[in-house]
């Protein structure tokens, strides 16, 4: 690879052909500031516009300043970051975004995490010299997110997110000019665009313009309501972040002092999305094997591969974009709705609770969630069967409010019988854990034969596409596994087209699966915090003592006094859906 | 006609053939030479020959930028790929700018042949015309004549037995200004946003479908045929040091003979003015020339006798642009011409880059305030300031030179900007805020013509008795000057008192 030498405020530099001047600068430790450029290293994923111009340099030569983030270095470059006519236009170009952006930082859901306002803490900007008219745009309100784009500051992260990574084709530039910015074609609510509700552009977007719905207050109020039995489900990926937001390190499990502060804040009872997780392989490795059976004795209407369907992400895509393949993906629910709908029955009438006076509430890596818990399938005459459903963000945010010194919390246990989990529950954090799980149990079941190593390092791993053979006792099983919308969308492409052989697909909306979900805390551009929450993930799987689901003593437990037989009537019941064809969303146009 | 054309001082190339020729006819075309060009090319040049031509003819880009279009050519040519382009720019957007659409309209064989021979030589067989959809005419005639050259064996398989295959498609611009910045205009011919993107990559090397795209503007690809036929040497004996052959300027304006003329390089504004132009309107005093579009400058009776060409203009404060020139008398403020295209520079931005889009914006209500009279000397500093910030910052061509009517009228007119702000004075009498309309009492007969025709009821006054306008509540519509038979009603540059 060719070298080219330059030198970067009197340093002498040298790197590849065809990197950036930001790079180059980084490389040496000078760090160029930026705003709309976002990169995450070893995914693939880099928003490098070149439309803010915070990063603008100046290169000895050349007529205008130029932007670091997309421009190639040249033998012999004298870059200069800092000149005065470079902080100048520097502070200029963030002076004018403010110029255009509302000065409501005290009350924004962004505030403290806002990239735009640490920019101006850090340029020093205490005045704004433009006044004049601010761009105003209608704020939209889905079930997940909300659109506030009067925050806009045109980064297009969120439209490179959606476009590029997840092919949703939800947001995108429109309108010219000051009055340019991202939304929905024909400025359509989202709710009736194709958004699938992943919350990537959230979980990227540096201002307050993409937020979640927040539903702290509505629990609340739930909480404070002594006619109503609340209880709490956290999902494996929040405990592997939720640290972050106290000042840990990425990547420190906080599993024990969560559960303290949930108890602390008034929910009566603590449970783990992971035993629902560990229902859900039971389910779904059941239908796996159904399937798989049926396959072989040669019946004609086998449907394979069968595909997994615990991410509402992913669900939303598959029935805009693949409404022909609805009959694929497994019908068991996710594990959230698993768990709202054993928690509304069986434990509901353990604790002898009426249904409508029990709340659920979920704590959730991901926005798609809040969706999915509002879907029609999973009400009982009108009532949910989880009622609210949080993001890590929100959860923090909450504990923060309630005064509890998190840090200094004991380590405490899960409430039974919904809190007990295997290693296999844990896992479906992370991209390629859901199918893991699943072979543990599904391998133990088919073959009668005691797993030997319980770790699948072949279905592990950061490539967006990944596909493993494994060996099922002479039985070759071939799985997919894709992560990122846009490789599910030529994996499901290769389904369609019958040029797909596997068996099993699992599929992930999320780049790296929930612990990267779009309600986690905010990476900001450093993939090294999405990395360590994995490991964290897998070391808790590690730690545990039981790590196959259908040998979790509470799932047996409720299979005998309760559901009877995996895929048996009672579960179709309570714990498998359907679903629709969605391509024909209702288009809505606004015109105001 | 051609005789009377080249006697008023104006020489055709690119023009040659409007108007003397039916358009949707191709053998009225080929009887005055069309394609013989093309045939001389691909049976006695290699491509590098045809280009090596066309770099010694000295010709530039004729869309603004004055890129040498032999060298483009070379490098894409150079450029290694399996696909290439030929891109014709007629994506006209300049206010009051309409010679592509006269050459289209008039002669689109010149375009359709210069494109297949500079497919020829830079090694591409497809070519496309980005058009406005708002020129419908020029694309019915392209239509056509790209029918009939296919027919004759002109465009298609083996051109002329030569072996040599080119096809030509259109495509339809939505109208907006910024797809005339070659990489926008790219991003919109791939059905994408048409936003610009930061150069490099050149279309050369990586353009329309991220394949080497030689992008050339209409006016340029007319001259390329003349160019091959009657040699190098012949075009380059026309014009200044660096700037060969004519260019098609469109006068507009206060201005006797409007239209398009062509013009050899180093024709001077006056020649032009007054000579071609036939002078002011209503022997008004010659105040400005604004040249090159919203992202040109304006140009001063200092500059009239300048020769023009592509440094001489852009060391005068302005550039050559596609070739609009907007004629200004004394009754022209020059505030209000920096505040028209700041306007439109606000509209037609992409959105893409912060200081085009919010800084645009700034200079334009720094710009407004002034004009209406609120404007205070720090809002000139501000000025300033900021259009050399978006220069120095903005991401596109557009962006880059946006500010320059601002800094141009802030160079050549200063003192306006300072009526304006100190006197609150508009010596143009243009700015509403800035001046009113009184009656002589002693011209007024209180004929009351003027009240009635008030659309605000702002004047009173008994029969027969003097009228008096109230300031507060006249919008200087203008319409009792008009009406007045007495001449008693007049201007008074003092700014608008408000109560």
């Amino acid at each position: 690879m060719e070298m080219i030498e330059l030198s970067i405020d009197n340093k002498l530099v040298s790197v590849q052909k065809g990197t950036t001047i930001l790079k180059a600068a980084r490389k040496v430790g000078i760090d160029i500031p930026t705003l709309c450029h976002m990169e995450l290293h070893n995914m693939s994923i880099e928003n490098k516009p070149g439309s803010c111009r915070v990063c603008v340099v100046e290169v000895d030569g050349r007529r205008n300043l130029a932007p670091a983030c997309v421009t190639e270095v040249a033998p012999g470059m004298v870059v200069n970051t800092h000149t005065a006519r470079v902080l100048n236009a520097r502070k200029t170009i963030v002076e004018l975004l403010i110029s255009d952006h509302p000065y409501d930082c005290l009350v924004c859901a962004k505030s403290g995490n806002c990239e735009l306002q640490s920019i101006a803490h850090k340029f020093g900007i205490r005045r704004i010299h433009f006044k004049g008219e601010k761009s105003t745009y209608r704020k939209d309100t889905s079930p997940s997110i909300i659109r506030d784009v009067d925050k806009c500051i045109m980064c297009r992260r969120c439209e490179m997110i959606c476009n590029e990574v997840q092919t949703v084709g939800a947001l995108s530039a429109v309108n010219r000019g000051f009055i340019s910015v991202v939304a929905p074609a024909f400025e359509m609510d989202l709710e009736h665009s194709p958004c699938t509700y992943c919350g990537q552009c959230v979980s990227v977007c540096p201002t307050g313009a993409l937020t979640e719905v927040d539903s702290t207050h509505k629990v609340l109020l739930s909480l404070m309501d002594k006619s109503k039995t609340v209880i709490v489900q956290t999902a494996p990926s929040v405990r592997a972040a939720l640290g972050e937001e106290f000042g840990l390190p990425p990547g420190t499990l906080v599993t024990g002092k969560m559960v303290a502060a949930l108890r602390r804040m008034g929910f009566d009872y603590v449970f783990d999305t992971d035993f629902a997780a560990d229902l859900t392989i039971m389910e779904e490795g059941t239908e796996l094997l159904g399937r798989l059976r049926a396959h072989l004795a040669g019946e004609s209407n086998a449907k394979l591969p069968i595909l997994t369907s615990c991410c509402p992400g992913w669900v939303n895509f598959l029935e805009y974009n693949f409404p022909d393949l609805l009959h694929i993906p497994s019908t068991a629910k996710s594990p959230q709705q698993m768990f709202g709908a054993i928690a509304k029955t069986y434990f509901a009438d353990q604790i002898g609770v009426k249904r409508q006076d029990l709340v659920v509430v979920s704590m959730m890596p991901c926005l798609a969630k809040k969706y999915e818990c509002q879907r029609d399938e999973f009400k009982v005459n009108g009532n949910p069967d989880v009622d609210f459903s949080m993001t890590t963000r929100e959860l923090a945010d909450f504990i923060k409010q309630s005064n509890i010194d998190f840090l200094n919390l004991p380590d405490e246990e899960f409430d039974n019988p919904l809190g007990e989990s295997t290693g296999a529950g844990v896992i479906f954090g992370n991209t390629g854990g859901v199918i893991e799980a699943a072979c543990r149990t599904a391998y133990e079941l088919y073959t009668g034969k005691k797993l030997e190593t319980i770790e699948f390092e072949n279905l592990r791993g950061t490539e967006g596409i990944r596909s493993a053979k494994l060996d099922f006792d002479g039985l070759t099983l071939n799985i997919g596994i894709a992560h990122g919308l846009s490789n599910a969308r030529r994996l499901l492409g290769d389904v369609r087209a019958g040029k797909s052989n596997y068996h099993a697909i699992e599929i992930m909306a999320c780049t790296g699966g929930c612990i990267a979900g779009g309600g986690q805390p905010y990476h900001h551009g450093n993939s090294e915090i999405l990395r360590k929450r994995r490991d964290a993930i897998y070391s808790e799987d590690k730690g545990k003592i039981i790590r196959k689901s259908h040998e979790n003593p509470y799932i047996l437990k409720l299979y005998k006094d309760f559901l009877g037989q995996a895929c048996g009537h009672k579960s179709h019941e309570l714990l498998h859906t359907v679903y629709h064809d969605k391509s024909n969303n209702e288009v809505t146009i606004h015109h105001d | 006609m051609e005789k009377q054309i080249t006697q008023q001082g104006q020489l055709r190339i690119a023009l040659r053939n409007c108007g003397m020729l039916d358009p949707e006819n191709i053998a009225e075309s080929i009887a005055r030479d069309a394609y013989q060009a093309l045939g001389k090319v691909l049976k006695e040049l290699s491509p590098q020959e045809c280009i090596n031509i066309l770099k010694q003819s000295g010709l530039r880009g004729r869309g603004g930028a004055g890129f040498p279009t032999g060298l483009k050519w070379e490098i894409a040519s150079k450029s290694q790929s399996d696909q290439k382009y030929v891109v014709c720019n007629a994506d006209e957007g300049d206010p009051g700018a309409f010679m592509d659409r006269s050459i289209l309209e008039g002669d689109p064989h010149s375009v359709l042949e210069a494109m297949a021979i500079c497919g020829y030589c830079i090694g591409a067989d497809k070519g496309l015309i980005y058009i406005r959809a708002e020129y419908p005419l020029a694309i019915k005639r392209l239509r056509i004549a790209i029918d009939q050259a296919m027919e004759y064996g002109l465009l298609g398989k083996n051109i002329l037995g030569s072996g040599f295959n080119f096809e030509i498609k259109l495509r339809y611009g939505a109208g907006a200004f910024v797809c005339g910045e070659e990489t926008a205009l790219i991003h919109s011919m791939e059905g994408k946003r048409g936003e610009p993107t930061n150069k490099p990559p050149f279309p050369a090397t990586s353009g329309f479908m991220k394949k080497p795209t030689n992008v050339n503007n209409v006016e340029t690809f007319a001259n390329i045929a003349p160019i091959i036929l009657k040699g190098p040497d012949w075009f380059s004996s026309i014009g200044t040091k660096n700037s060969k052959g004519t260019k098609v300027f469109a006068l507009a304006g206060k201005i006797n003979n409007v239209g398009l003329i062509e013009v050899p390089m180093g024709t001077s504004l006056r020649e032009i003015i007054y000579e071609i132009g036939g002078g002011i309107k209503e022997d008004k005093k010659f105040k400005a020339v604004q040249t090159g579009g919203p992202s040109g400058g304006c140009l001063t009776e200092k500059h009239l006798d300048t020769p023009i060409d592509y440094e001489n203009l852009i060391e005068a404060g302005s550039m050559m642009g596609s070739g609009g020139m907007i004629v200004m008398d004394e009754n022209d403020c020059m505030v209000s011409v920096a505040k028209f295209y700041l306007d439109f520079i606000v509209g037609e931005s992409c959105g893409k880059c912060t200081p085009c889009r919010v800084g645009n914006k700034r200079l334009y209500e720094i710009l407004e305030k002034i004009t209406q009279g609120k404007g205070v000397m720090k809002d000139l500093e501000k000025l300033k300031n900021l259009s050399y910030i978006i220069k120095d910052t903005a991401l596109c061509g557009l962006g880059q030179t946006s500010p320059n009517p601002v800094l141009s009228t802030l160079e050549n007119f200063y003192d306006e900007y300072y009526e304006h702000v100190v006197e609150k004075k508009c010596r143009a009498g243009h700015c509403k805020n800035l001046f009113h309309y009184v009656i002589n009492e002693e011209l007024c007969v209180g004929c009351a013509a003027c009240k009635r025709c008030c659309p605000v009821h702002a004047i009173t006054g008994d029969k027969r008795m003097p009228h008096y306008i109230d300031s507060n509540i006249c919008i200087r519509c203008g319409e009792c000057i008009e009406k007045c038979s007495f001449d008693a009603i007049s201007i008074q540059l003092e700014p608008k008192i408000l109560v």
